[in-house]
């Protein structure tokens, strides 16, 4: 156990109740992620990677075990802590990027400022900034649907660094995009990783993806092989 | 971001606001129609009295009884009236309300129906004279010198008054839709043809001095008929007139239910509306709250929404009430004295609003709070 880890697993198992059945998801997890590291994790439908990365990203409960992360016990906080950690110290990208339909990019990637104290000088600053990094400085006032799925893609990115969070968790972050925009998205977040030095774990079913991490771990029905 | 979710399914959102302004309208036209049935009763003063026959208003009472009542303590004048129930050209469309009344002192003791002086005079010099309220006056299009012809209901014949004065209410709400003329010209002519119909009045008008006095008094006159052939009933003329009224007070009692029921109808809409959003949005409120944000946070969207569209709702039921009350003016021919929505019926508008915005957002909130980061992110792709 690597006890300087930014994030630490130790025994996690996660199990779901169906009526009566218990459905064990993830059984006796030990992970420690360093900082700065690109972990991919991967393994077939079901074996339990997005269960796993809710975990670390505190929304969702393991069963059993300790999960820290920057030696935060996260399994322990209450859930309006655990809220306000989040928003501190995670970015979330997701499969079909999570926009809000009803908001810019500009005010997509601003949400997460406006639970800090930042003044509105500030937070547009912010908001310049990480669309700029992502390449899409000229698109602030475009609303989702006027987007393509790579520009959104890049939006939910933008809105996942301009809190500066202490790790970047991608579920399947080029699973619903075609070829050349999967491309850009990893080639962004394995810039975010090397030049900004963003501590990311990311789950994916594609190989190719996965070639842009550093470190690779796959999970199969349940445990970490 | 709460403008934008209402405005996000244009057509729902127009539908709901449409249904929460007519709702509103019926609420408030429904309470001020029942507000209007009762103002003119509502504003009579507290120092005039009404002595009637105590069995019935249809029994009359023997004209001597005037005297009588003009000698108990505290009373200062005396008049007497007859509900005369002529209509106008024999049209039954064209009801409003004729009475008999004399002597003059009747008109003066009214002191909410202002009449121009000259006006006055000429009606107290004119034996057939006749005074009507402006609202009739406008109705019927008459105008000073006019004759009217009212076909007898009660006291048989054709009946010919020409008009001498118009009268306007001091203040809104008072009735101006009533035409009075002279008791001695209705006594003489039924005298002429229907003996046994003359020498009657259908009731006393009674001011006196002070309104503090007017159980006592009314009491006194009560007393003084006691065990005669025509016993009397004395109350204010607030009371006699929602007596009167009260004859309807089934159809009102339904109409104030309904403009309740209305209410329901209101939250029924808006808690569609709301929790068709709130089930379209699950996935959002999930992202919101992996992002950090909290529990209040959501519950101030959602319930900022919903009163969004109560208040955009009942602001456009309250813009409609001008055209609606207008349209019913029309199309009641001025039987109110004009329609004045009061404080009350504005405010309970209001407060039911915001209780329904309300309450139409819990379950949404309730929904949206019980909702688990994990399931509410299922709902995505």
């Amino acid at each position: 156990m690597n006890m300087a880890a930014l994030v630490k697993i130790i025994s996690v198992s996660k199990s779901y109740r169906r009526d009566s059945l218990k459905i064990p998801v993830l059984e006796n997890i030990m992970l420690d992620v360093e900082a700065g590291d690109f972990l991919a994790l991967m393994g077939p439908s079901g074996s339990g990677k997005t269960t796993l990365l809710n975990l670390i990203g505190g929304i969702d409960r393991p069963s059993a075990g300790e999960i820290y992360v920057n030696d935060v016990p996260i399994y322990k906080l209450r859930d309006s802590a655990l809220a306000a950690w989040r928003a501190r110290h995670i970015g979330f990208v997701f499969q079909f990027y999570n926009l809000m339909p009803v908001l810019t990019a500009f005010e997509n990637v601003e949400l997460p400022l406006l639970l800090t104290k930042l003044s509105k000088k500030e937070r547009i600053k912010h908001v310049e900034t990480a669309l700029s990094i992502v390449g899409l400085g000229d698109r602030m006032d475009h609303y989702p649907r006027q987007l393509s799925g790579g520009q959104e893609q890049r939006v939910a990115i933008a809105r996942a660094l301009v809190t500066d969070p202490t790790l970047i968790l991608a579920d399947e972050p080029t699973g619903d995009l075609d070829k050349n925009s999967a491309e850009e998205v990893m080639g962004l977040l394995s810039q975010l990783n090397s030049n900004y030095g963003k501590t990311i774990i990311m789950v994916t079913h594609d190989p190719r993806a996965a070639d842009k991490a550093k470190t690779h771990r796959h999970l199969d029905k349940g445990e970490l092989a | 971001m709460i403008l934008r979710n209402a405005a996000r399914h244009k057509l729902r959102t127009i539908l709901t606001i449409l249904g929460l302004a007519v709702a509103t309208l019926s609420f408030v036209v429904i309470r001020t129609i029942i507000k209007s049935w009762y103002a003119s009763a509502e504003i009579l003063p507290p120092d005039r009295l009404v002595t009637r026959n105590a069995v019935s208003l249809v029994f009359g009472l023997p004209l001597a009884y005037e005297e009588k009542i003009k000698r108990v303590e505290g009373v200062e004048q005396v008049g007497h009236g007859n509900w005369f129930g002529g209509l106008y050209n024999n049209d039954p469309k064209n009801f409003f309300a004729n009475f008999a009344v004399g002597p003059d002192i009747y008109l003066e003791m009214y002191s909410e129906f202002v009449v121009p002086p000259e006006q006055k005079t000429e009606y107290f010099k004119t034996k057939d004279g006749a005074v009507a309220g402006q609202r009739l006056v406008d109705r019927f299009g008459w105008k000073i010198g006019d004759v009217i012809r009212l076909k007898g209901q009660i006291y048989p014949g054709d009946w010919e008054f020409v008009l001498k004065a118009i009268y306007k209410g001091s203040e809104p709400g008072v009735d101006e839709n009533s035409l009075i003329f002279h008791w001695e010209y209705f006594d003489e002519k039924m005298k002429q043809t229907f003996p046994e119909m003359g020498g009657e009045a259908g009731w006393f008008l009674i001011k006196i001095s002070d309104p503090k006095d007017a159980a006592s008094i009314g009491a006194a006159i009560d007393e003084i008929f006691k065990n005669s052939p025509a016993e009397t009933l004395t109350e204010t003329e607030k009371a006699f007139s929602l007596n009167f009224l009260a004859m309807m007070d089934s159809l009102i009692a339904g109409l104030t239910i309904m403009s309740y029921l209305i209410i329901g109808v209101i939250l029924l809409v808006l808690v569609n509306t709301m929790a068709m959003s709130a089930r379209e949005r699950m996935s959002e409120y999930a992202i919101l709250k992996t992002l950090g944000f909290k529990a209040f946070h959501i519950g101030f969207l959602i319930i900022g929404e919903s009163l969004l569209l109560a208040i955009l709702g009942g602001a456009l039921g309250f813009l409609l009430t001008v055209p609606a009350f207008d349209g019913i003016s029309k199309a009641l021919q001025g039987f109110f004295s004009g329609f004045v929505t009061d404080t009350l019926t504005i405010a309970l508008a209001i407060i039911f609003l915001i209780l329904v915005g309300i309450c139409a957002a819990i379950f949404p909130i309730y929904k949206a709070l019980k909702l688990s980061i994990v399931d509410g992110l299922r709902h995505v792709g």
